[in-house]
């Protein structure tokens, strides 16, 4: 047993996982420093000092660098698999983003510096503002929230405030069942009573639910639209208009985004306020985790309430507005995920509005083709079509031939793809949520979908032991969780 | 169409397949009303050349590098990166790579993320760290949060106003609608003093948090506000500068229960202020409590080692609106770019990075004091001091850029009472001609 995965291993060119630490060599380094250039010698007293420096792992440069990028081989990625994670918008990054987002005058500029030094940066800032409002139709937008998440933070922020001002009383916000779990957990810091809708048949929202649970403590309602299922909502008019006549918010999930720029916008269709995942939408590295970029955007009576600073435009001077007495303050220290917002500005810059618009029409182009292309062998509990992404359902193959989500998911690593997310969202039983994106050649969703078809005929017991090809296989979850090892230790 | 492959003989054969009439058509349940007629107000699009052109005449007007030598600081550094950490971050079998929610296909990431856990604990002298948080700011507003969840009956908050201005707000900002009151400690001589703080502390006070080395630069009463605050039964909630620890006392040494911290200075650039790394870091008993991913070992079917997302009920995509917090996209990237660079400075070279800066912070004080700019406080520093100057300060840091440097911090944009002092920065980067013409040029503006 122990040497067949001592071949897997060199078969898929994973020379070490040692761990850094049990590398490291007393009295090697890689990075050294200059000479001190200055006469100083000074000694802290000794209740500031520390004895020793911490106790860092010791490795030479060429240790570090075969040991990174070994490891860096045991991942994948887009620029190596295709990865169609349901929700995640896995588009391709383009090189030209990283080169540019790298030069000097963009990498080295300081927070801090003072506006009049800072010019060609503050333009792009201002104009990224401008486009973000353009697309979502709104009027005002923070480039400042750090990631999706965040912005959801800051625009329920935006919504207390806006009620507080007003006197009114509203501590509800509506999420329907099929949301992400940031809507819920933002919800609550933000310091709302959260109440779930439920999804219809259709799995739209169901209106009669929503109407039950609305009244005039409810202060905003959050739509993921078109939702996790890659449904948009047909009666997204409707309710919006039910919510405007009880004085309530409707806030736009925009982690779809994908699907429907210059196509539709939420502004358009009755959302007051939303957030950008600027890392999906247009292009940021995900970086393995992140970082994201969560921009907002508001009508224009919500905006005295956005964060500061704005980037505002004087004459022909660009500078950072702070005089914002309405303001909530602010989520996180500067301006924003700058690097990420550079790169979604780079992306709009080379798509210009005819390629927005067909970036949008073929990633649902794609989806479309690839849910055509596997229903005969699975199960797509809502719909014939879709937008920008599909769920796909395990339910009758874990019934009858005791194959789960998970089971496809793991198999599918051994034919080089990245698996789509599993067991989300969670009104699909056995979910498999997939999103091709634009980027994808028809040739790849053919490969992936056949590849989809013949592991379904596969044997049951097989999968249960997917991967095969990997390095590992089934990771022990439950005792990770058990026993938690979260560090290395002598 | 730069990045779309399908030709236009694919799309009939994909909407054929779909039985969709054209591409519009696709979007059928998108009532017309709703739908966008007219083409989208950006800018037309740009080819490689045509943009790289545009984007080189905009950084052309940013003062940066040799235009301006930096001594800005305030939470963003100008520290020398090392170039293997551009190396490994530019492997994109990293960088396009996502939340490993599959470990067999993240291998890669997800030890690094262990290993980068562990560099944290070392650094810290705490047990466990989290596998990141955004930025330095949010980092303390959710170790407050954190600290809630710790002890649910305590409601008050002390934090040190020499704690990073926009920290504080961050933090009054995440608490605006929860059960907790933010009090601000005054620091009038540049720290916290201990038998201030002893005053305010009592049965209700959930946690102190102060920084250290603050945003005025000065050490703080570590030790003893540590003392105090856990005798009252509060947390202790450090916020810390990376690199001070290749000199200074660990958090985990006095008695920080959660440290927290802005790891931009390791490695990575301050591109206007972010994407930057928020550290965290927390004593074991309280892991359950903690915000953000964290990666565990474990071993897989067949006994062999290796790593997972672990402890996820905490987690927003489980637990919902009772999670631990709502973030879910972090700064994995900059995780990684830390770990590459803790590794590659290793314990001496964190030690004399530090020794670099403190040495060339005290020449820089004795070189910039002159009539007219004396230290503001009398505390022992790190890489930051504050002046201060009998010139109008923004008019003094106006001429100063015209000569080519980035002279430092007007404290007065935040600190009324600070409106004429100036805190200025100094990293291991500088060199010692640097500061020799930053000073001329300094003692030239008080003529």
């Amino acid at each position: 047993m122990e040497k067949r995965f001592q071949i897997t291993d060199q078969m898929t060119n994973n020379q070490s996982t040692e761990l850094l630490f049990e590398m490291s060599h007393t009295g090697r380094r890689c990075h050294r420093l200059p000479e001190c250039d200055v006469p100083e010698i000074f000694n802290l007293p000794e209740k500031e000092a520390a004895d020793n420096p911490p106790p860092l792992p010791e490795v030479g440069e060429i240790d570090l660098i075969r040991h990174f990028v070994n490891l860096s081989k045991r991942n994948m990625s887009i620029d190596t698999n295709f990865y169609p994670l349901g929700s995640c918008t896995m588009k391709y990054n383009p090189k030209r983003h990283e080169r540019l987002g790298a030069l000097p005058g963009m990498a080295n500029v300081h927070p801090l510096q003072l506006d009049a030094s800072c010019q060609g940066m503050l333009q792009i800032l201002w104009e990224m503002q401008n486009i973000l409002g353009e697309i979502a139709g709104l009027d005002a937008v923070s480039l400042q929230p750090a990631a999706g998440a965040q912005g959801e933070l800051t625009a329920l922020l935006v919504a207390a405030a806006y009620f507080r001002a007003k006197n009114e009383q509203r501590t509800k916000v509506l999420i329907p069942d099929s949301a992400h779990g940031t809507n819920p957990a933002s919800a609550a810091i933000a310091g709302f009573d959260t109440i779930d809708i439920k999804s219809n048949d259709k799995g739209l929202v169901d209106l009669a639910d929503l109407k039950a649970k609305l009244d005039e403590r409810v202060a905003v309602f959050m739509i993921t639209n078109p939702n996790t299922l890659g449904l948009f909502d047909t009666q997204i008019a409707d309710i919006t208009r039910l919510l405007h006549d009880k004085g309530a918010l409707v806030y736009l999930d925009g982690a779809n985004m994908n699907a429907i720029v210059g196509v539709t916008r939420p502004g358009d269709f009755g959302a007051d306020m939303m957030h950008y995942n600027v890392h999906k939408t247009f292009t940021g590295p995900h970086g393995a985790g992140g970082p994201g970029s969560g921009p907002i955007a508001v009508r224009s009576f919500l905006a005295p309430f956005l964060p500061a600073p704005l980037v505002a435009k004087d004459g022909d001077r660009f500078c950072l507005d702070y005089d914002r007495p309405k303001s909530i303050g602010r989520v996180r220290s500067f301006f924003g995920n700058v690097g990420i917002l550079l790169r979604g500005y780079f992306y709009i810059r080379t798509l210009g509005p005819d390629g927005l618009r067909a970036m949008t029409q073929n990633a649902v182009l794609n989806a479309n083709y690839l849910l055509a292309r596997i229903k005969s062998g699975y199960e797509v509990p809502h719909g014939q079509r879709c937008m920008h992404e599909f769920v796909a359902s395990a339910r009758a193959l874990k019934r009858e031939k005791r194959i789960s989500a998970m089971d496809i998911a793991k198999r599918l690593l051994d034919f080089g793809y990245h698996a789509p997310t599993v067991y989300f969202p969670l009104v699909v039983p056995e979910a498999i949520m997939i999103e091709p994106t634009e980027t994808e050649s028809k040739e790849t969703l053919d490969a992936f979908a056949d590849t989809l078809l013949r592991i379904r005929e596969e044997d049951a017991e097989f999968l249960h032991q997917s991967p095969h090809a990997l390095s590992i296989s089934r990771p022990d979850e439950i005792k990770a969780a058990k026993e938690p090892i979260l560090r290395w230790k002598p | 169409m730069s990045y779309i492959l399908n030709t236009a003989d694919d799309q009939k054969a994909m909407l054929q397949a779909v039985g969709a009439r054209s591409l519009d058509d696709l979007f059928y349940n998108i009532p017309e009303e709703l739908r966008l007629n007219r083409p989208l107000k950006v800018p037309e699009a740009l080819a490689e050349m045509e943009l790289q052109l545009l984007v080189a005449e905009l950084a052309q007007k940013n003062q940066v590098d040799d235009k301006a030598v930096c001594f800005l600081g305030g939470g963003s550094y100008d520290h020398f990166i090392p170039t293997v950490v551009d190396a490994v971050a530019s492997r994109s079998e990293y960088y396009t790579a996502y939340t490993p929610y599959q470990a067999e296909a993240s291998q890669g990431s997800l030890q690094a993320f262990f290993e980068y856990q562990t560099l944290i604990c070392q650094l810290t002298g705490l047990d466990v760290a989290n596998a990141s948080l955004y930025e330095g700011g949010s980092a303390v507003a959710e170790s407050v949060l954190m600290a809630h969840s710790i002890h649910q009956n305590r409601t008050k908050v002390l934090i040190a106003e020499s704690v990073h201005p926009e920290y504080r707000q961050v933090l009054q900002t995440y608490s605006a609608n929860l059960p907790l009151q933010v009090q601000t400690l005054p620091t009038p001589d540049g720290f916290l003093d201990p038998d201030d703080l002893k005053k305010h502390l009592d049965e209700n006070t959930l946690c102190v948090i102060v920084q250290h080395p603050n945003f005025f630069g000065c050490l703080e009463e570590v030790e003893a506000v540590g003392k105090l605050t856990k005798a009252s039964g509060a947390l202790y909630v450090v916020s810390f500068d990376p690199i001070s620890l290749g000199l200074l006392k660990r958090p985990g040494q006095y008695g920080a229960d959660i440290a927290v911290a802005e790891g931009q200075c390791l490695g990575n650039p301050m591109v206007y202020g972010g994407p930057y790394l928020g550290i965290m870091a927390c004593r074991e008993e309280y892991v359950r409590k903690m915000p953000g991913r964290l990666v565990g070992q474990t071993v897989d079917r067949n006994g062999k080692r290796c790593w997972v997302l672990t402890l996820q009920t905490r987690e927003q995509h489980i637990r919902r609106a009772k999670a631990t917090s709502n973030i879910c996209t972090n700064q994995g990237l900059f995780a990684l770019r830390a770990a590459v660079y803790l590794a590659a400075l290793g314990p001496q070279g964190l030690r004399e990075t530090a020794e670099l800066c403190i040495r060339k912070a005290r020449y820089a004080v004795e070189e910039l004091c002159i009539p007219g700019a004396k230290p503001r406080f009398a505390r022992n520093f790190f890489k930051e001091f504050t002046l201060r100057v009998s010139k109008n300060v923004p008019q003094l840091l106006e001429q100063l850029r015209n000569s080519g440097y980035h002279a430092g911090l007007h404290l007065g944009r935040w600190y009324p009472s600070l409106s004429n002092c100036i805190t200025i920065a100094v990293t291991e980067k500088r060199t010692r001609a640097e500061i020799d013409e930053f000073a001329a040029a300094w003692r030239n503006a008080f003529k």
